[in-house]
């Protein structure tokens, strides 16, 4: 079988311009054989180089105290935990893949994400996801829904890691194009931290876990461009996830580097072999040399192209140390996995492939690997006409509704604000005991073993606000990690983020992203948290939109002890209940204007730091003096919705409420008032007797502080004058919308 | 009349079967080492209404395609008896 | 007395069971490999969690026919202690060591979610501690659930007094509300006829400390430490005073 001849058509079909096709002429100084064509075409993709989007990651904060390794070090963020233990965490996108095979395409997100983590040596503890799709009353939408749900549940639930909190959000931007982002976070021994860097010359290279075979060929390709027609035919494509080898993977993986067996060790996510052998390259300031027809394989007569793009799972590269080989090998036999020698590490900086005694890839391993000579752009920026006529939306010129508690059961009831337990009650929250607070609150928290401290994590993102106000809407998606981290009782650490747009060769586009960029960069360095890592992922459109411009913040947090951890649940009959931080007439950009008067428009809620910082601060204080005994960040839904849910408490414990909102708003509206998102509140409860202390601490700290009425045992749920509606009632209407919406679905074709 | 229908699903030649791949190392270490390759699938048996056993089987490649398999990562083979 | 837990390839509950007794109950306890068919002298065998060889084929089908299982299954009809805890009960099933067979939940879904269960029989080294009737809650968090048995199977076990363990409301009533996965009579763990093998769906070791939400667990755990006496006929370690402390 002869290779392909090269022609323009081909390089267009590998996604390379005609100027990054003669670069690739000047780097070897003559024409690329078909196989370095793939090489590159996949080094270069978008999803490995970060090409278009590197220029501005640049300018977050990457740097902290708290800071183990640099972001794009290492595979995921280091963040230094204290008592000899490291937190290494990330988050990917699987968007496209999830967008043709819903089940394989989310399940593959998650393994993918867990082997980032397990490669550094760390035993993953915990993972959040955020979904985002279409209007749920959409057939095809619910069949995406079903799909990635059982894709994250199956694929975690098997490999044996708790999934502690996440967000399933519905907006028709979503509709052909669904997000799926996966976080992952280990804990690592700091001196057990794997490097992925061959950095020994002669040491030899193997291959651990699953066989090749030709799943996701070009799936880092595939990733960075749009969605069309054309993708159905594409299917093939996706990869298909084996958790079962994974755990096993993991295990091995972790037994060889507590030996220390390995000098260095990625794994194999997108563009396979190739990205492992340059990246570790590259790192070590070596060359790697390997010989493809030494690579176990599924199918017969793979060529050298197939076998170096492959994007099979459950693999790792791993940089043995010389005389280790044996027992690598007995590691991995003792885990059924496969092992085998490919090649060896060398001093040529190159990245050398050959297949039977026939040259295939000789290339620079820096011209390969981000942070050496990928090409880098700065595309170019206009300003969507859209955002002014949206921004002069005025909500305050609608009507108030007239049943204030009959809006909020609709809101209660919409696919946003509906209680999602349909969906992670199909995710393992509890395993690895050590899941103290799980999915559904502010944070997840896990707790760290042989200390007293525990982990906070929280997955957040806002495409609506970003759509109407990208920079506000990135500063305001860190603002409320970072606040939703405080009210379980965190000090916020640092954050990785997965960054989902558009084309960026559209320039409103490109403006999006690059806006966004800039306002979590406002954010991260207001709140001290540094960017330790991400993802980004483009060309998010289908053929009749783009998604809304969505980073998704993916946040840890610190507790210092146990007693700390904080939830958002009321706990007694008659305790006291009060909102931290001010409110104002703001309603743009709201579920509620979306929910009752069918709008996606106004100005995106003000954010002011200083303020945000204060009130973060005020509630931290009041947690760790014992003043207070639930915290519940004030944001999706507004005020009305944000108590109600103080009102569920664990075990299906209802409580009601007896709160005055006729005395200290001032000329708001009853809408802004119950529903607007407002920013820089949250809502807490105490002892009654804590409340002069507690007014008295947020006067000297200049923090308003108002207090709203009492937790009750009875039924109500009072917000007078406005609301008085059975607490029950709310419930139900909240608790069953979502599953008696995603029960139409019919069976689903995964495995 | 009255016909029954065997719709028989498996994962596409190439696609990794981690169920069967599984089960191939059980086999082996269960001592039957002459077990090269194990793959999975589904049978369904339907039984269906139609004119005739042509019509039959148009009748259920259509399901197959529709619904049973998942032609992403599945093929499947139609037999009917009447 | 002396516990292990085994392994198996995909086991992913088996550190949790071993946590359970060494960091919570400061109770010595190891780990026993599939591969191995050696007990170790443990006089309690643990089947933990988790996705025993994937859990392909049938949940259980394959992890039952590994060396260990071979000496497990000898171990248990010599009296020996063996605690199936979900996954492990799925391999008790496949292994005939009880009766009866695990089907997908009636949702066919994966459920994961806090549940009760009252026990109905203490005549087991297991539930010896417990109260009959008490009430326990503790996540459950599986596919294949739904235990299934005929009529006959069922009314032996039932007239036995082997049905140990039932989903329940709140108030103890065992109705379909209170079922997650569609088990026949809400069944959540049976014994075998000597009460020296329980096979349950639930996991208490996710319940064994206030952090996680419950530590009604623990009282399998300390029932089946106390019952060590018995079972083995040598002196137990003593046990130290479980702390109601909120991390270990």
């Amino acid at each position: 079988m002869s290779d392909p001849t090269i022609t323009p058509a081909l390089i267009a079909d590998h996604g390379l311009s005609v100027e990054e096709f003669d670069k690739i002429k000047s780097i070897l100084g003559r024409e690329p054989t078909y196989a370095e064509l793939g090489v590159f075409s996949v080094m270069w993709s978008e999803h490995c180089s970060y090409k278009n989007s590197i220029v501005l990651l640049k300018t977050l904060p990457r740097e902290g105290s708290c800071m183990l390794a640099k972001a794009g070090e290492e595979n995921a963020g280091v963040v230094d935990w204290g008592n000899g233990l490291a937190v290494v965490f990330k988050i990917e996108s699987h968007n496209h893949p999830s967008a043709v095979e819903p089940y394989q395409g989310a399940a593959t997100g998650v393994g993918g994400i867990l082997r980032d983590i397990f490669t550094m040596g760390a035993r993953p503890i915990a993972v959040l996801d955020s979904l985002r799709f279409g209007d749920p009353n959409n057939p095809r939408v619910r069949y995406l829904v079903d799909g990635v749900v059982r894709g994250v549940g199956d694929y975690g639930n098997c490999f044996g890691v708790p999934n502690i909190g996440g967000e399933t959000i519905f907006e028709e931007a979503y509709t052909g194009n669904p997000l799926v982002n996966a976080m992952a976070i280990g804990i690592v021994r700091t001196d057990k931290i794997a490097k992925a860097a061959a950095s020994l010359t002669g040491a030899p290279v193997m291959i651990i876990g699953s066989k090749t075979g030709r799943d996701g060929i070009h799936g880092a390709t595939f990733a960075s461009e749009e969605l069309s027609e054309k993708s159905e035919g594409r299917r093939p494509q996706v990869q298909i996830g084996d958790p079962f080898t994974e755990k096993l993977l993991l295990e091995a993986t972790l037994e060889m580097i507590d030996a220390d067996l390995l000098v260095g060790i990625q794994d194999m996510g997108a563009a396979g072999i190739t990205c492992s052998c340059s990246e570790t390259a590259f790192r070590g300031g070596k060359g790697i040399h390997i010989d493809t027809a030494r690579v176990p394989v599924r199918e017969l007569g793979m060529t050298p192209y197939e076998i170096l793009l492959s994007e099979s799972q459950e693999r790792m590269l791993a940089i043995v140390r010389p005389g280790c080989q044996g027992d690598v090998e007995r590691i991995c036999q003792k885990w059924q996995l496969e092992a085998a020698p490919i090649g060896v590490v060398t001093d040529s900086g190159r990245f050398t492939v050959d297949h039977d005694g026939k040259r295939q890839v000789d290339i620079p391993a820096d011209s390969l690997a981000l942070g050496g000579r990928v090409p880098q752009y700065k595309r170019a920026e206009r300003r969507p006409e859209y955002l002014d006529q949206l921004a002069a939306f005025d909500p305050l010129t609608l009507p108030v509704p007239n049943d204030c508690g009959e809006a909020l059961k609709r809101l209660l009831a919409s696919p946003n604000l509906a209680d999602k337990t349909w969906v992670y009650r199909q995710y393992d929250q509890s395993v690895r005991t050590g899941t103290a607070v799980g999915p559904g609150m502010d944070a997840g928290v896990v707790r760290i073993r042989k200390t007293n401290t525990a982990l906070a994590a929280v997955i957040d993102g806002n495409g609506r606000y970003c759509y109407l106000n990208p920079r506000r809407g990135a500063q305001v998606a860190v603002a409320e990690a970072a606040r939703n981290l405080v009210c379980v009782g965190a000090r916020p650490l640092a954050v990785t983020n997965c960054l989902n747009f558009g084309n960026p060769h559209k320039p409103e586009m490109y403006y999006q992203f690059a806006e966004c960029v800039r306002g979590m960069g406002d954010a991260c360095r207001a709140f001290g948290t540094p960017v330790t890592g991400g993802n980004v992922s483009f060309y998010n459109e289908d053929p009749s939109r783009a998604v809304f411009p969505t980073p998704t913040i993916g946040m840890i947090g610190k507790i210092e002890d146990l007693a700390l951890i904080t939830t958002a649940d009321f706990k007694e009959a008659g305790d006291g209940v009060a909102l931290v931080g001010a409110t104002k007439n703001e309603l743009g950009g709201s579920e509620y204007l979306k929910v009752i008067h069918n709008a996606v428009a106004g100005s995106v809620p003000a954010l002011e730091f200083e303020a945000e910082l204060r009130v973060q601060r005020f509630v931290a204080n009041a947690i760790r003096s014992g003043w207070i005994r639930s915290a519940h960040d004030c944001s999706d839904g507004g005020l009305a919705v944000t108590l109600f849910e103080s009102c569920l408490g664990p075990d299906d414990r209802l409580w009601g409420l007896d709160a005055d909102l006729s005395s200290g708003n001032g000329n708001l509206r009853p809408d802004a008032l119950l529903f607007g998102e407002i920013q820089s509140r949250i809502v807490i409860s105490f002892e009654l007797d804590a409340r002069e202390r507690l007014q008295a601490a947020a006067a000297s700290d200049g923090v308003p502080f108002w207090f709203l009425g009492r937790v009750a045992s009875h039924d109500r749920f009072r917000l007078h004058p406005y609301i008085d509606e059975s607490i029950g009632g709310l419930r139900a209407a909240h608790l069953n919308a979502f599953p008696a919406l995603m029960d139409e679905v019919k069976a689903a074709t995964a495995a | 009349m009255m016909v029954t229908g065997t719709v028989t699903v498996r994962l596409k030649p190439g696609v990794l079967d981690p169920q069967g791949q599984a089960i191939r190392r059980a086999l082996e270490q269960m001592g039957f080492e002459s077990v090269h390759n194990v793959r999975t699938g589904r049978t369904f048996e339907i039984q269906l209404d139609a004119p005739d056993p042509a019509s039959a089987h148009g009748r259920l490649t259509e399901m197959s395609q529709k619904l049973l398999a998942n032609p992403v990562v599945e093929t499947f083979s139609v037999e009917v008896k009447s | 007395m002396r516990v292990g837990v085994v392994t198996f390839p995909g086991s992913n509950c088996d550190y949790d069971a071993y946590a359970a007794f060494r960091h919570v109950l400061d109770y010595p306890v190891e780990f026993l490999w599939h591969g191995d068919a050696d007990l170790h002298n443990v006089d309690c065998v643990i089947l933990p969690g988790g996705f025993a060889f994937g859990d392909y084929l049938r949940a259980g089908a394959i992890a039952r026919f590994s060396p260990v299982m071979r000496s497990v299954i000898a171990f248990a009809e010599t009296g020996g202690l063996v605690w199936g805890i979900c996954n492990g009960f799925q391999v008790l099933l496949e292994a005939g060591l009880l009766p009866g067979a695990m089907r997908r939940n009636a949702s066919m879904r994966f459920a994961c979610q806090w549940v009760r269960i009252k026990v109905e029989s203490t005549q087991t080294p297991f539930l010896l501690g417990c109260r009959k009737g008490q009430i326990l809650r503790m996540p459950i968090a599986h596919a294949e659930g739904n235990y299934f048995a005929d009529e006959d199977v069922l009314d032996e076990l039932e007239d036995s007094g082997r049905v140990v363990l039932r989903y329940v409301r709140a108030d103890g009533t065992p109705d379909p509300r209170a079922n997650p996965n569609g088990s026949r009579r809400n069944i959540a763990g049976i014994i075998n006829a000597q009460g020296n093998v329980l096979g349950m769906m639930p996991h208490p070791e996710r319940a064994v400390e206030r952090i996680l939400g419950s530590d009604d667990g623990l009282a399998m755990f300390h029932s089946l430490v106390g019952a060590g006496v018995v079972a083995s006929g040598v002196p137990t370690q003593t046990v130290k005073p479980v702390e109601r402390r909120a991390q270990v």
